[in-house]
Order: structure tokens, then sequence, then C-alpha cells
């Protein structure tokens, strides 16, 4: 808000006397540039659309082509072969079966100990909260690795090797920030009187936790529990470093591209890619749903 | 510190303590605090650990600034981390303003979806799709033979295609934020702007810009950091001369073996993040909390 009124007061202080840019969009000039600017911006519109999609649909398209190598030049021919391919390789299904083993883990891990760290943060004030905040946001603010690091040589101090056990402790210890945040976000429009009420009417503090609180963190803690499952089943730079033997997804691909890479990988993103846009539609649809339904209150 | 217990009563409250206290001290400091103290001590063999050899020392940083390579790959790292951050930002402000003034809301929509796409998509295979697009027979080359701009195809793998790859990969971590920020600027002042005459450059550098700038610190503090501490970028698009900070941390640990001296890089690499993180924050005059919510 602050930041607001000092744009419009800095604004006010040297505001040019008269109104060119109106006199001057009457001028030939001023219509061309004024033609000009719109669709300048809608060619830029769509060059970044393009920059972002055509890796995308490339890597989709390479899943069709029947060379041994992932390209979508030359076209060899189209094929369905490496998506049946997908299907039944056994070496996908197993990195599979351990991304979900570890995201399962980090979904496990994260959820109890955000919202708890959320509670935590929000029952302080003053410097202690801003010294709080800044500890439990800074593992975001850490690279990756380094975390994985950490990870491994504590553990290595009581014997632990990389595994599944470390790579779900190392994941964690930066997914449970964004949880904590998102609980906290939600945490902020809780009405306490609610809590105050349900105690007066003599239920104990376990039920009004049970009974108000849960149910009202209902939504943030689904929203939460979606963005641990992607963050762990993309992470690529902490997982290296603690994954001991385990081959998750991410680490599988990699491996791929370095040791013969084949269509297959490509199928996978595609497959990938469907599930994320089918989300993603019904995402924005609930979304988009919503707001149309709040303007209209 | 009481209000928790108060609130929740003394079991509850000292469980969630608990839990808080587990995660900030058992997995974020006290690994940390490992971290730093094997930076400081030599690389032994087991017997030798714990004995009169195993003590504190500066030789592990010494290395990494004394090494022919290393200290140049480390500042290409922090420079062409900045320039990935600068290219998102700028590739990303239009669009951003565009999505949050000017566009309808179904083009809202739409965008949205098309945007959420490649954000949830994995980093590896975004690396991959490029892997693909910059081959040396790939699309690109193809392209611009065809359109003629080219005589000969080029190698793009290298550092120029560790960039494009990262500036792709990172681009949504950018956007995102500075759409948020221009979000919450209320219409009617560029309106009050452009009324009084303002140019289309007045209006932003004066009335969004300034509006924006908890976006633009969020979004450039995590896209640096996030591209200096990649793996995969690097190893996809990389060539054999042009390696990343984190490849070489990386070989400490798993091809030579030599965890302590790869514990220092590890921390020169965080210590190098920290600084910029708060650094960009002290630039844009932005808190911590304003710009990680």
């Amino acid at each position: 808000m602050t930041q607001t009124t000092t744009a419009t007061a800095t604004l006010d202080a040297d505001l040019p006397p008269i109104i060119p840019a109106r006199r001057l969009s009457h001028s030939g000039m001023g219509v061309l540039l004024g033609r000009l600017q719109p669709l300048a911006g809608r060619i830029y519109l769509l060059v970044f659309v393009l920059f972002l999609m055509s890796p995308l649909l490339i890597l989709a398209a390479a899943a069709f082509n029947d060379s041994s190598f992932p390209t979508i030049l030359p076209w060899q021919g189209s094929t369905i072969k490496w998506i049946v391919a997908l299907f039944h390789d056994g070496e996908i299904g197993q990195a599979l079966i351990s991304s979900g083993i570890i995201a399962a883990g980090v979904i496990g891990l994260s959820l109890p100990v955000g919202t708890a760290a959320a509670l935590v943060l929000t029952s302080l004030h003053g410097r202690t909260r801003g010294v709080v905040y800044a500890l439990m946001v800074s593992p975001m603010l850490i690279p990756g690795i380094v975390i994985g690091i950490s990870t491994l040589l504590f553990w290595r101090q009581v014997g632990v090797n990389g595994g599944y056990f470390l790579t779900i402790l190392a994941q964690s210890s930066f997914i449970i920030s964004f949880v904590m945040l998102m609980i906290v976000a939600q945490l902020q429009r809780f009405d306490r009187t609610m809590e105050e009420a349900a105690l007066g009417l003599g239920a104990s503090r376990l039920l009004v936790f049970r009974r108000i609180l849960l149910p009202y963190l209902r939504p943030a803690l689904l929203a939460a529990c979606c963005i641990a499952f992607l963050q762990s089943f993309e992470n690529y730079n902490t997982t290296l470093f603690v994954r001991g033997t385990e081959t998750p997804l991410t680490i599988f691909i990699a491996t791929k591209v370095r040791t013969g890479l084949t269509p297959v990988i490509n199928a996978l993103g595609l497959v990938m890619m469907v599930g994320t846009i089918i989300g993603a539609v019904m995402w924005e649809i609930a979304r988009y749903r919503r707001a149309v339904r709040s303007a209209a209150i | 510190m009481t209000e928790i217990f108060d609130r929740f009563g003394k079991p509850l409250g000292g469980i969630f303590l608990g839990l808080a206290l587990l995660w900030l001290a058992g997995m974020v400091l006290v690994p940390g605090v490992f971290m730093i103290n094997a930076s400081l001590r030599p690389h032994l063999p087991p017997p030798l650990r714990g004995g009169e050899l195993d003590v504190y020392v500066l030789d592990n940083f010494a290395y990494l600034i004394n090494h022919v390579n290393h200290g140049r790959i480390f500042f290409k790292t922090v420079w062409s981390s900045a320039l990935v951050t600068l290219a998102t930002l700028l590739l990303c402000y239009p669009i951003a303003f565009w999505l949050a003034k000017v566009a309808r809301r179904w083009q809202v929509a739409v965008m949205l979806v098309l945007l959420l796409i490649p954000y949830l998509m994995n980093e590896v295979l975004r690396g991959l799709a490029w892997y693909i697009i910059l081959a040396f027979s790939g699309p690109l080359n193809a392209i611009l033979i065809g359109l003629g701009l080219m005589d000969e195809p080029v190698r793009w793998y290298g550092d120029g295609g560790v960039v494009a790859g990262m500036a792709y990969a990172y681009l949504l971590f950018m956007l995102f934020p500075i759409y948020n920020a221009i979000s919450t600027l209320d219409r009617a002042q560029i309106d009050a702007a452009r009324d009084l005459g303002a140019s289309a450059w007045r209006i932003h550098r004066r009335v969004v810009l300034p509006h924006a700038k908890v976006g633009i610190a969020t979004g450039c503090v995590f896209v640096f950091m996030m591209a200096a501490g990649s793996y995969v970028a690097p190893a996809l698009l990389g060539a054999p001369g042009s390696r990343w900070f984190t490849q070489i941390v990386y070989e400490w640990f798993f091809e030579i073996g030599n965890w302590n001296r790869g514990a220092a890089y590890g921390v020169a690499l965080m210590a190098m993040c920290l600084a910029v993180v708060l650094g960009l924050l002290a630039l844009f005059r932005v808190n911590l909390a304003s710009a990680v919510k």
C-alpha cells in the first residue's frame, strides 16, 4: 500500500503540463505508432508462447519418430512402438515405484511437520518471529545440492548411507518450507473466535484442533500435498547426492541421456505431459468458475 | 513462546514445537554445521580420522582459490546465472504486465494453462527437450540453415546451450511472482497517469515497476539460486569444456571421493547464493517476508 502511494506521489510531482500523448495520436505518426504497438505486442506474445511450447511439442513429436535416437530430423516414419515399449519397460516401472516411495515418504513427513511449523511461527511475534521465519524459509534459498551434501555428511557420522531414508529427509527439509508457507497463508484468514467458542462449550483442546482447525486447513493441506508430490517427483539436484543406489525417475532419465537414449523416454515425457495438461485444465476450469462466480456476487 | 501452549494445551503444543524443532535443528541447522565442519577438515583415510592430523585447516578453500580452473568455473557459474536471471526478467516482464492488466479473463485462463504445462513438467524432461532442439543435426540448425541465416550447422552444446536451457527452465519462476505483484496494482493508477499525459515508458518506470518490485525481487532471487545450483541443464546441454560449478562438487563426492573438499565447494556455493540473495533483497529494498510468502 505504501508503495502505491509513493508511486503516485512522485508521479504527481513532475507531471508535464499538457497531454502530448493524446495530441500525438491524431497525427499520422501517432496513429501508426498506436497501431504498431498492439501489433508488436501480439507478435511478442506469439513468439513467447511458441518459445514456451515448441520444446514440449518437439519432445512429444520425437516419441512418434521411427528412429532409434530421439529426434524429429530426419523423420523416419511414424510409429507408436515407443509408446508400446514404454508400458513394457521394467526399468522405468522400477524408477516410477522408487519415485513414488520417496514422494509418499516426503508427503507423510512434510505435511505434519509443515503444519506444526506454521502453527509455531504464527504463535510468535516481533523479532523472534522474523528470525524464525528467516530460518524456516532458508532451505528454499539454498541450492538443492547443498541440502543433499549436508544431509549426506551429517548422517554418515551415524553410519547411515544414501538411500530412500536420506532422500526423503533431504527433500523434506526444503519441501516443509513450502508446506509451511501455504499453511501460514491459510491461517491468516482463520477466525480464532471459533476455537474460543468451542472451548467455551466444553470441547477439549485436542477436539478443537481436530474438529475446527484441521477441517479449516483442509484445502491448504490438499494443495500442499500436491506441491509436495510435484516437488519430490521432479527433484534431481538434492536426490543426486543422497540417493545411494536407488534410481528414481529423474535420475533414471538423466542417466539414460548419457548412456543410451531411446524415444521411450520421449514417450514417457508425452504421457507425463498429457497427465499434466489434464490436471492443469481441470485446475484452471475450477479457478475460472470460482472467479466468475465471485464476480457475479 | 507460551502462546502455542495456551492455544493448544501442553501435549499438543509440545508436539508442534517438537516437530518444528526437529525440522529446523535436525534437518537444517545441524546438517549445515556438519557440512561446514567437514569443509574445514582435511581428507584423511578412516584410521587417521580424529587423530592429531584431523585439525581445522583452510586447505580445502585454498585449493578452490588456487586451482587453475575451479575458481574460473565458480565465477563463470555466477555470471551465467546472473545472465539467466536478467534474460528471464526481460522476457517475462511484458508478458506478466499483459497478463495482469491487459488480457481479458478468458485470455488469462488460456494463457495460465499454457504456462502451467511446462512449469509442472520435470526439469530433466525440459532439459531433454532442449537437448533434442540443440543437437548438431537437430531442428534449430535445420531451421536456421533453411532460412538462409547460416551456412554451416553450429555446435550449440556448451555455455550458450546451458544458458538457453536454463532461461527456459526457470522462466516461469520469474513470470508468476511478477504477475502476482502487478495484479495487485490498481488499474486506476495507470489510467490516471495516462490521462495526465505520461508516456507508456514513463507509466512503467514510475507506476508499474515500483509496484512490481517485490515480484521482481522474488523472481530474481529464485531464478538465480536455481540456476547457480542446477546440475541437470549443464549435464545435458554442456560440453566437456563448459562445466558448471555443481558438476565439480559432484566430482569431489562421487568420482574422486574427497568429501571434505566437496563440502568446502558446497559451502562456497551456499555462501555465494546467500550473498546474492541478501544483496538482491537489499538492492530492491524488499524484506525477506514479502519476497518469500
